[in-house]
């Protein structure tokens, strides 16, 4: 029965980064990730009450409160302050972004099937998709050119990382997990002020005009 | 000797029974949806005084129409009771099980569409040409879409004939299967646009410029339009009872088990009632969406039943 609920909730991350990769508003898409956020403390509880292992409960308290609930309110604040909660556009049309996610989807499958063939864990099928979640925030973060898209795509990356820690070795030591749940805080922070400074000198928080930045003018 | 007399019993019962139930399903459909948006609604057995009053009516053609004209609502018809034949509803002791899989299914609506967008460009005006040009755009999606629905099932149970995959899916203890709870998904996206409900096209609207269905049968009167009319209810309650047997089988009889067959009737009547009122509600909720939204809906209904096929493969469940 917990093997079944783990690959419930494995199916339900996969669907979540789907999800992200069409949402073309940047409210939903925060939403979409606080949501993530949770199916990942779910994952981390169901995990910890099968195995035994205690600190997994500690880690799916540090994961329901900061990503299910300080980083989504960090985030809309932020897209108050920036006055952004209109349509994001995407670079590829959708259909065309979601197929390439499927063709992904096949690849990291591929690539964990081995590897999920040599552990022993309870979670060794999921393996698959936690690549997967990894690869489609990868893809999310190339196809949007907005700012605070790819700075959530950023985010779902590190969920798709936690999620293969869970599933290839029920987690990561907890030294580490801190260590990153505090980088990504310090991440966040940051990349909060920064969108500021990036609206101040371009006048937009469109990435594609820091492109065009060397030997401007001469 | 005694089974297949049985077996043909139990056929003729099930493809009447639809056939016979799909204009009161619709009915009821379009009554929960009237009580959802406050309105009194025209009562559950609106479709059978519609049929009966354009049975009543005589048929006229276009000067120009050919024989594909005249013959394409008896081609629709008999496709739809020929796919409410193998789709097992109450018991799965059909006689016409053999006669069709759930990917020969998928042709035989292909091979009604095909008829009617034929015959909606048979009389030659701009509109009938255009309505069959959407149908086939929304067609080539869905249709894909379909058999990937379709493979999710059919991977878990190892075959491709209804009866068994009801039979398997229905008696087995219970597990949890995300991969057919994303085909599910896909399929219900997949019945909205095939059966022209409201995201992708207003079974209610009449103006040109957004319809799809409408444009398709506007040369049609008479016993044709009665006929078509009728065809796309059974279509719609087919859809239904595959969802049914795909998703929820449970309560389906086995062949042979008779004392089992009230409840089986029962289960269904639930099922149906459910379904419908479930449709009404996302019919209330949601709004028609521009034509060249429709890719993205299909390309999402089709993503989803790809993604329920890999998950299988991958988890095994």
């Amino acid at each position: 029965m917990s093997a079944q609920l783990i690959n419930l909730m494995a199916s339900l991350m996969l669907l979540i980064a789907f999800a992200m990769l069409a949402q073309r508003r940047i409210r939903s898409l925060i939403y979409l990730f606080a949501w993530q956020g949770a199916v990942l403390a779910v994952n981390s509880v169901i995990v910890a009450w099968y195995t035994g292992h205690g600190e997994l409960y500690l880690s799916a308290f540090f994961t329901v409160l900061l990503k299910v609930i300080a980083l989504p309110l960090v985030l809309h604040y932020l897209i108050r302050k920036l006055d952004i909660q209109w349509d994001v556009e995407t670079l590829i049309n959708i259909p065309t972004t979601m197929l390439a996610g499927i063709v992904l989807v096949v690849f990291a499958f591929n690539l964990a099937l081995p590897i999920s063939q040599l552990a022993g864990t309870i979670t060794r099928g999921t393996l698959g998709i936690a690549i997967a979640v990894v690869l489609l925030a990868f893809l999310m973060m190339i196809t949007r050119r907005k700012a605070v898209p790819q700075v959530i795509g950023f985010l779902a990356m590190e969920n798709g990382l936690f999620f293969a820690a869970t599933s290839a070795t029920y987690g990561m030591p907890m030294v580490v997990e801190l260590g990153i749940l505090l980088d990504v805080m310090v991440g966040i922070l940051i990349l909060g002020i920064f969108f500021f400074q990036v609206r101040e000198a371009f006048d937009s928080l469109d990435l594609k005009h820091m492109e065009k930045l060397k030997e401007s003018g001469e | 000797m005694l089974t297949s007399f049985a077996s043909f019993l139990s056929q003729l019962a099930q493809t009447l029974l639809v056939v016979l139930v799909a204009p009161l399903m619709l009915g009821w459909v379009s009554q929960c949806r009237a009580w959802l948006q406050n309105r009194s609604g025209p009562g559950l057995l609106q479709p059978y005084r519609v049929l009966f009053k354009l049975f009543d009516k005589d048929a006229l053609m276009a000067h120009n129409a050919s024989a594909i004209f005249r013959g394409a609502p008896y081609i629709q018809f008999g496709c739809m009771v020929l796919a409410a034949s193998v789709v097992p509803i109450i018991e799965t002791n059909l006689l016409f099980a053999p006669a069709a899989d759930v990917i020969a299914l998928v042709g035989v609506f292909a091979l009604a569409r095909v008829f009617s967008a034929l015959a909606a460009m048979d009389a030659g005006t701009s509109f009938g040409s255009f309505g069959a040009r959407r149908e086939m755009l929304v067609a080539s999606l869905s249709e894909p879409a379909l058999l990937m629905v379709f493979f999710t099932p059919l991977l878990i149970v190892q075959s491709s004939s209804l009866n068994v995959i009801v039979d398997t899916l229905a008696h087995r203890e219970f597990a949890l299967y995300p991969s057919l709870a994303f085909a599910a998904v896909a399929f219900i996206m997949v019945l909205l646009a095939e059966n022209a409900r409201i995201p992708i096209d207003n079974p209610a609207t009449h103006l040109e410029l957004t319809m799809i269905h409408e444009a398709l049968i506007l040369e049609y009167s008479g016993r044709h339009l009665a006929l078509i009319e009728w065809a796309n209810a059974i279509k719609f309650t087919t859809y239904c009872t595959i969802g049914i047997a795909l998703f929820m089988p449970w309560g389906i009889a086995q062949a042979g088990a008779w004392q089992m067959l009230p409840a089986a009737v029962a289960v269904l009547i639930v099922k149906l009632c459910a379904i419908g009122a479930g449709l009404a509600l996302m019919e209330t909720v949601s709004a028609k969406m521009r034509i060249f939204r429709a890719p993205e809906f299909l390309g999402m209904a089709y993503m989803l039943a790809a993604l329920g096929m890999l998950t299988l493969l991958l988890l095994g469940a």
